[in-house]
């Protein structure tokens, strides 16, 4: 029982990174309505700007969060203008090819500030390991500020999207571009404000992450940006509350099927499980019914 | 009247197709055979023919299910490493079975239609579950099977031992020689793919897909394709013409697939990951959604790409990465495609593509 | 005043790269994944090579260039790079640098006849059947065997548990030979655990599966960097038997920011260590320290080695910037199996299989430094 309880808190402590992941994702994906495949390479990115600041600048943690969450946020809304801008009426294919380009070009950025050899990232959370039940149960100072900040980002988000004015308009925007622009919203403004968010987010992901899997290379970011996209479509692509949800079971699945069916096939496992999910709600867990019109 | 002009024009459309490419197979035979004096064909771009006809059956098979379908597969990769692997082991198992005879040819035929059939088999068992779906959802699913399909790969090992076959999952101590090794993969395959194998299967390639475009299913499939509810409404049966474009690129993509498999001593299941299948979206998307020519084009293209930008040195993936942006932002700048336009006059075919895409 | 040194080298290096043109340089070609996920390997490689031919060349006597080309560790790619490399006039090559492109490299210069020493491809099967292919490193069986025999007679411990990368040949090929023998010597091998390359971050339960069968030795068939994600993983819960690693291990050090105590008593078989106080393996990393600002690895070290043994064979033979790659390969074939050098791996020579004859020692990590274990 304490075996599986402590499965548990390890597939929570995973999926809690995924969602974070999962947050930035989802919320670039409700808003522009774009797969953002070089999200995982933003978070790579944060992370080193993060590493930098600690080991060779000599700021404390808490300062290269900022930092790294500034570059981001920056960076984010460079590329946006750069690359994604003037794809506003290209087709779907064509932007979600060039953020894959996007992808390729940050990672190999990434390769030639910081070389390929992998760093280890000194965590930045200073709160110490819970230990339950004389021990046998822990959980890590890293898993408890993951899930606590990404119960902070899903209400903040949910929050900044249904109260302010320019959350409101971000939605409306997410609704009907068109629209929107009529009513007066600028509609450029608010998707870059859009990526400034989301590429903030990641900034925080990726110290969150290689906080609590420590190895950092340029390509760190790929594989994690796969599984928190899967984990955003898991939970139903566009809803909030869904890529926490999503991000979440997407860890506790991965742990458990390791722990309890093969090691060699919890990928697999993992993958099969979206699947099913989504044949059941072909719109994700928390997902919304889109009703198509002739 | 009108209706004949149609037909002539897509007729003339193909002959360009299929000219262009049988013209450039001969331009290769002839700078291989080395008597053209201003092309010389240099080793590496020679090491790359049979990858590039891999390339442009993969292009033109996905763009069957991504243009001319319109669901948006991220899993192509999959169909290519089961083609792949199965079409190794059936020329293994022949050169097993007949130990004398020199049988390159039909050892090579029997792993294409192999590698063709257990793929479009994939095929079906996958399109069953994932065609129930549609957009951003289908695309994820199909990247899920692509990922599942690579993971069970890396777990299979497959043995002969004299005239005997020994298959085993997660247990690699089977009698005899491992001809599939986990992820080791299929190691010692002897090479029998060649350019002129290439050149015939992407012939094959465009007879089967041209035709099936031009014919009644590949209207139906382009009518759901620009709107699933009318084309319902009008009495098309939706999930027979969906899964036959489907499976139809699935077996395609096998069959390039074994081709592949065959190009090299050595095929592991780690090349058929993510990226590839992303590396084969670009094609097709670079050479235009729905678009048979410029997926050729493409393809060829952007496989002679990196190793031309191997002067570069260390900033190769990285310029790469930059052409392929750029080249995006051009062919989606309203102005370029003006400019391209006057220059092609005939329109390309993407702006019906854009409605479907948007669906 | 790095810097400035940097610099200085830099033009010495530029300078003596003249003076090898001058004098019509062997080329030498190196293959191994410079971008992508494995690119810490490919260019470790680069680098070792690199500073050998510099050390060569300013010899006098023989030049040597090195040529290096990219294959992102993808079988196909590699096949390109070495038709590049063979448009671009190389003689002989140092490739490649991961197992799964050597092979499909090894065969075609098999077929070929272009003779190639391969640094750091591991696999058996590359070296099997063909006289032109050597290698620099130990193979994959030789390293398995040698850990189980090495645990045995040490008597390290009796119930042996394994974590390794079931989608990585090279650790797939010295998990099945270390079992083999580990059964044939009576070691119980209590639990094996795999992951694959796409979930190597959360390792809780490879870990906790070791810790519930009891393992006392956990072997680590793996590179170094999943491998400082176990250690560090295992340590969280006050995990610890007895780490065994092999030459993918080495690096562990000196991965940046790497907390060296959770190293501490990990066990390993290397032939190469960074921390070795010998006059030669000093005098390498501090060059690639001012040069790369990195601690060299193990791949850095066998394609230094890799280097000198090309240079030597070539001395032996003959070979100069004429001879093409097929004469080359004849003469390099002999005068290989004649060679025998020093280098930052131990004493080498090489028979006609092509495998390496050299010891690996087994060394503790004590105080982030490597000791000699006996």
């Amino acid at each position: 029982m304490i075996q599986f309880l402590s499965y548990l808190v390890n597939g929570i402590s995973l999926g809690s990174v995924y969602a974070i992941i999962a947050l930035g994702y989802s919320m670039v994906y409700g808003i522009a309505k774009m797969l953002n495949f070089a999200h995982g390479d933003v978070i790579m990115i944060g992370a080193f700007v993060s590493f930098s600041a600690t080991q060779y600048w000599g700021l404390s943690p808490l300062v290269s969060v900022l930092v790294s969450v500034i570059v981001c946020t920056v960076l984010g809304i460079t590329i946006e203008r750069l690359a994604y801008k003037p794809l506003r009426q290209a087709s779907s294919l064509a932007v979600l090819i060039t953020a894959i380009g996007m992808s390729y070009l940050l990672q190999n950025i990434a390769l030639l500030i910081w070389g390929a050899n992998p760093k280890s990232f000194a965590s930045v959370v200073s709160i110490g390991t819970l230990s339950l039940f004389g021990g046998q149960l822990r959980i890590t100072g890293e898993t408890l500020v993951t899930v606590l900040a990404n119960i902070v980002i899903m209400v903040a988000l949910t929050l900044f999207t249904g109260r302010t004015k320019m959350g409101k308009a971000m939605r409306a925007v997410s609704e009907d571009k068109g629209a929107a622009e009529l009513m007066g919203i600028n509609v450029n403004a608010t998707i870059s404000l859009t990526f400034a968010i989301g590429s903030g987010l990641a900034a925080i992901a990726g110290v969150l992450l290689c906080s609590s899997y420590p190895v950092l290379m340029p390509t760190t970011g790929a594989m994690p940006g796969i599984k928190a996209f899967t984990a955003a479509v898991f939970g139903g692509i566009g809803s909030i509350p869904g890529a926490l949800v999503g991000g979440i079971l997407l860890g506790v699945i991965e742990i458990l099927g390791k722990a309890y069916v093969s090691t060699e096939l919890g990928d697999a496992l993992v993958f099969a499980v979206l699947i099913v999910v989504l044949l059941v709600k072909p719109t994700g867990l928390l997902g919304k019914k889109v009703n198509e019109k002739v | 009247m009108k209706h004949m002009k149609k037909i002539n024009k897509t007729f003339a459309s193909n002959l360009i197709t299929y000219g262009m490419v049988v013209a450039a197979f001969l331009l290769c035979q002839l700078a291989q055979s080395g008597t053209l004096e201003w092309f010389k064909m240099s080793r590496s771009l020679r090491g790359q023919l049979v990858p590039i006809c891999v390339y442009i059956v993969m292009a033109v098979s996905l763009n069957l299910t991504v243009g001319i379908s319109g669901e948006l597969s991220l899993g192509h990769a999959g169909f290519m490493s089961v083609g792949a692997f199965s079409g190794i082991l059936a020329s293994q198992l022949i050169a097993a079975a007949f130990p004398e005879a020199s049988l390159e040819l039909p050892r090579l035929l029997a792993a294409l239609i192999t590698g063709g059939l257990v793929a479009g088999l994939a095929g079906v068992l996958i399109g069953i579950p994932v065609l129930r779906l549609r957009g951003d959802y289908l695309a994820i699913v199909t990247l899920a099977f692509g990922e599942i399909i690579r993971n069970l790969l890396n777990c299979v090992y497959f043995s002969i031992d004299g005239s005997s076959f020994h298959a085993g999952f997660l247990n690699p101590s089977l009698p005899g020689k491992l001809l599939i090794n986990g992820p080791m993969g299929a190691t010692g395959v002897e090479k029998l793919a060649s350019f002129e194998a290439g050149f015939v299967l992407v012939i094959f390639t465009l007879i089967v897909v041209l035709n099936l475009v031009n014919s009644r299913s590949g209207r139906a499939i382009m009518a759901i394709r620009d709107n699933r509810i009318a084309a319902e409404s009008v009495g098309i049966p939706v999930t027979k013409y969906r899964m036959m474009a489907f499976v139809t690129s699935a077996v395609l993509a096998g069959m390039a697939g074994a081709l592949y498999g065959l190009n090299y001593s050595t095929v592991q299941a780690a090349k058929f990951k993510f990226d590839t299948s992303i590396l084969i979206l670009v094609f097709v998307v670079l050479g235009g959604i729905g678009n048979i020519r410029g997926s050729i084009i493409a393809a060829a293209l952007l496989t002679v790409l990196p190793e031309v930008l191997r002067s570069f040195g260390e900033y190769r993936m990285l310029i790469y990465a930059i052409v392929l942006i750029l080249v995006m932002l051009a062919t989606n700048n309203p102005a370029f495609k003006a400019a391209l336009g006057r220059i092609l006059p005939h329109a390309r075919r993407e702006n019906s593509l854009k409605e479907a895409d948007k669906a | 005043m790095k810097k400035v040194l940097v610099i200085a080298l830099a033009l010495a290096m530029m300078m003596t790269a003249c003076l090898a043109f001058a004098e019509e340089a062997v080329k030498v070609g190196v293959i191994g994944p410079l971008t992508g996920a494995n690119a810490q390997y490919g260019l470790a490689v680069q680098r070792g090579a690199q500073i050998a031919a510099e050390e060569i060349n300013a010899q006098g006597g023989l030049q040597l260039e090195i040529l290096a080309e990219d294959d992102q560790a993808d079988g196909e790619l590699a096949v390109n790079a070495y038709n590049k490399l063979l448009d671009d006039g190389v003689n002989v090559l140092l490739a490649t640098v991961t197992s799964g492109s050597c092979i499909a490299v090894s065969d075609i210069a098999y077929e070929e006849r272009v003779f190639m020493l391969t640094p750091s491809g591991s696999a058996d099967v590359i070296t099997e059947g063909k006289d032109n292919v050597y290698r620099v490193c130990f193979k994959d069986s030789a390293q398995g065997t040698a850990s189980a025999q090495y645990i045995a007679d040490h008597g390290l411990a009796t119930k042996i548990g394994i974590i390794y990368n079931n989608a990585l040949d090279y650790s797939m090929g010295i998990y099945q030979s270390f079992v083999a023998k580990a059964n044939e010597l009576g070691l119980e091998i209590v639990a094996e655990s795999a992951f694959s390359d796409d979930t190597n971050a959360d390792f809780s339960v490879q870990i906790s599966q070791m810790q519930e069968a009891g393992a006392e030795l956990v072997f680590l068939p793996i590179y170094y960097t999943p491998a400082s994600m176990i250690l560090q993983q295992a340590n969280a819960v006050d995990y610890a038997p007895i780490f065994f690693g092999v030459d993918g291990m080495d690096g562990i050090l000196g991965v940046e920011g790497f907390d060296t105590s959770l190293a501490e008593g990990v066990m390993l078989l290397t032939p190469f260590s960074a921390d070795a106080q010998d006059e030669l393996t000093k005098n390498f990393v501090t060059t690639y320290m001012d040069l790369y600002g990195e601690t060299p690895n193990q791949f850095a070290a066998d394609a230094y080695d890799g280097v000198y043994a090309l240079a030597a064979a070539m001395q032996a033979a003959g070979v100069t910037a004429e001879t093409s790659p097929e004469d080359a390969c004849e003469m390099m074939i002999a005068a290989m199996q004649t060679v025998e050098i020093t280098g930052l791996t131990g004493t080498m020579h090489w028979d006609a299989t092509g495998e390496v004859d050299k010891t690996p020692t087994a060394v503790v990590i004590q105080d982030g430094v490597y000791v000699g274990a006996n």
